[in-house]
């Protein structure tokens, strides 16, 4: 039982990790029809530019708190990401926004791989690793255990989703947000400007990317020029599962996804008395993927819609 | 102005590369007498790149020994013997590795200390085979190297199946450990070690409760490492990277897994170390070979090889070891033809630097040491050193 406990936490943590990312993917496809395949990337830039102000201070030797250090680090992230994010989307997409759907799937394609050289140029091919900084306390929950780390990155998480449905939901931005989403034209002629909403519709998501980056970084200890791209395809999977559009489904599909990881990684040995062992546990999260998609081609709270005119 | 400073440095290199030339050609031609015997042995490892200082490292060991040689006046079939090492550079890449052998092969040599690394070392050693040149890799330890069924490939340096079997014995029989879990990164590297010690392992007693697998790019082990934590093992075995096993000893002291973290020479970095950061402390990791500190000659080729080159970088000794183990086979022969000293490499039984030298019917080196280290306080200190049984 506290197995089961351990290897829930497990996954709820990495779940909302993907959970964060996959916002970001989601809301740019509501808005655009977009795939943002460079949204792994600006994860990676977010925790490499949060690494590096941490690395710095910690070099410095300045008498503060590791928890103030590690803020200061996501504060010049969130910055950054967020004018990566807008010069993304202005010098990539805009210029692409009335041709074939196919043009700016393959810029994005194109951006995330420039980014990922330029990270590896700018900080190195080597592994970057966090410094100790962060408090290691452990607490015991139903037998398993559950680090301070992991705590705030739940909190984080939960308190960042809510604040963005409050933000969609309820406030003047999010509306023009959901009548861009519904059609931009209409939208444009009742006087939203388009443009200012798309730009800040990828500058959030790139914020929570940021967020999510120095979270995973804290997390696993290192920062890699290349760690966004499985991130990236992990909370791309969560969004098309949860139904990619919706808000509400990405979550959920984050969640469901890093819990079927942890799950399948720790019991599907057991399952099949060994022939199959953890090495398959993506390939488990990606045949559950495969599955709802067979009988909910549209994600688990996707709703079915009909080609736009 | 500005082009006096563009023109600088292409001025300096053309002078240097000038100056190399002129020197190369005087160090080949001056002292040759016309009636010695001749015998071109190669030098192959990186020279530039990233682990240039290893290659060259390999470069002035096997050099060392080279000149020691001509100084000694060693006769083959009744004419003085005299070695030239022609030292080349592999970048450590495959491709450029086979090229490099091509070239080395058709330049005429007797024979090869190298190269380097495995990956470059396997694809180099099937164009000497098929010209029958004899070849020793100073450090090569990919099991594959020596099973490819050449009977022209050697080497002086552990393997990693005689590392992952005394790593496995280590664990049992010194650590005392009785319950095993063992995690690989699914390389060929990471599963061949793995597997070699969880052979190991069943042999000396002890009970393998649970076998997990990750790849080379994960830093997520939370799932692995609970479902461990589960069959409570006293010891975690990794055969893999560092990237992975600093992440994985973080993880484990999250999970609260007290088990002792035991794993090979891709984790006795001093890379690993930083990534997991205090959590790396206790953690014990195996390299083949000595420390120079317990080499039977360490001193005294320290002292030697200080003397002309300055610090000893790593596998020096082995590189001079090697081509001692090659040219005592061609005065047993009494011939440096590869055809006829090839047999008595196999029947070496040499006292080097590194120690005792014998080779068994693959080419690997019999009884190789392995010497184990811990983390203390933030760096790797050697615990002891074991010779493997086969």
């Amino acid at each position: 039982m506290d197995i089961f406990v351990q290897q829930l936490i497990n996954g709820l943590v990495l779940g909302s990790v993907y959970a964060l990312v996959a916002l970001g993917y989601t809301m740019v496809y509501g808005i655009l029809e977009l795939i943002n395949f460079a949204h792994g990337e600006v994860t990676m830039i977010g925790a490499m530019v949060a690494l590096t102000v941490i690395s710095a201070l910690v070099g410095v030797n300045v008498d503060l708190p590791g928890v103030v250090i590690a803020l200061f680090g996501l504060l010049a992230a969130i910055p950054a990401c967020m004018a990566l994010g807008f010069g993304i989307e202005r010098l990539a997409y805009r210029p692409l926004r009335h041709a074939p759907r196919l043009a700016p799937l393959i810029t994005a394609i194109g951006v995330s791989i420039v980014l990922q050289n330029l990270a590896m140029i700018i900080w190195g091919r080597q592994y970057i690793s966090f410094p100790p900084i962060l408090p290691q306390g452990r607490h015991v929950l139903f037998g398993a255990t559950i680090t301070d780390v992991q705590i705030v990155i739940l909190m984080t998480s939960i308190g960042l989703m809510l604040l963005l449905t409050l933000l969609v939901k309820r406030s003047r931005l999010g509306r023009a947000m959901r009548a861009t989403a519904q059609s931009p034209q209409i939208a444009g002629l009742m006087g939203v400007n388009i443009n200012a909403v798309i730009s800040l519709t990828f500058v959030i998501g790139s914020a929570l990317a940021a967020v999510a980056g120095v979270m995973v970084s804290a997390y696993y200890g290192l920062a890699h020029y290349y760690m966004g791209f499985l991130l990236g395809l992990k909370a791309f999977s969560a969004a098309v599962l949860g139904g990619i559009g919706n808000l509400a489904g990405a979550v959920l599909g984050g969640l469901l996804l890093g819990v079927i990881e942890s799950l399948g990684a720790g019991y599907i040995g057991d399952f099949t008395g060994g022939f199959l062992g953890s090495h398959y546990q993506d390939v488990f999260a990606f045949f559950v993927l495969i599955l709802v998609l067979l009988f909910r081609p549209s994600g688990l709270l996707g709703e079915r819609v009909g080609e736009r005119a | 102005m500005e082009s006096a400073l563009k023109s600088t440095p292409l001025t300096g290199l053309l002078a240097a590369t000038l100056a190399a030339l002129l020197l190369g050609g005087c160090g080949k031609n001056d002292g040759a007498a016309s009636d010695d015997h001749l015998v071109k042995i190669g030098s192959v490892a990186p020279l530039t790149g990233p682990q240039a200082h290893l290659g060259k490292d390999n470069e002035n060991g096997a050099r060392l020994a080279a000149d020691e040689i001509n100084a000694a006046g060693l006769t083959l079939g009744g004419k003085k013997m005299r070695i030239d090492l022609l030292a080349e550079d592999d970048q450590a890449d495959p491709k450029t590795a086979a090229t490099v052998a091509q070239k080395l092969v058709d330049s005429g040599i007797a024979g090869v200390i190298g190269h380097l690394n495995s990956g470059a070392t396997i694809p180099a050693s099937t164009i000497y085979h098929n010209a029958g040149i004899p070849q020793i890799s100073p450090s090569a330890t990919a099991i594959a190297y020596t099973a490819q069924g050449y009977n022209t490939a050697f080497r002086v340096m552990t393997n990693d199946e005689q590392q992952g079997h005394v790593l496995g014995q280590y664990a049992v029989n010194k650590l005392g450990t009785k319950k095993i879990a063992i995690i690989d990164d699914r390389t060929a590297y990471g599963q061949g070690l793995a597997d070699e010690f969880a052979k190991a392992v069943k042999a000396a007693g002890a009970q393998v409760v649970g076998r997990e697998y990750t790849t080379d790019k994960s830093t997520d082990f939370m799932a692995i490492l609970t479902s461990i934590k589960s069959r409570v093992p006293d010891l975690v075995f990794f055969g893999g990277m560092d990237p992975q096993a600093g992440p994985m000893a973080r993880q484990m002291k999250q999970l609260g897994l007290s088990a002792q973290l035991l794993g090979g020479d891709g984790m006795q970095t001093p890379e690993f170390i930083k990534l997991a950061g205090a959590d790396s402390d206790g953690a014990i990791a195996s390299n083949p070979g000595l420390t120079l500190e317990s080499m039977p000659g360490g001193k005294a080729f320290k002292d030697k090889f200080s003397a002309r080159f300055g610090q000893i970088q790593n596998y020096a000794p082995y590189a001079y070891d090697a081509v001692y183990v090659m040219v005592e086979a061609m005065r047993r022969a009494d011939s440096a033809d590869p055809a006829k000293y090839l047999a008595e490499l196999g029947k070496t039984d040499y006292q080097g630097v590194t120690g005792r030298i014998r080779f068994d019917n693959k080419g690997d080196i019999s009884g190789g040491a392995v010497t184990l280290y811990q983390v203390r306080s933030g760096a790797w200190k050697p615990m002891e050193t074991i010779h493997s049984s086969n």
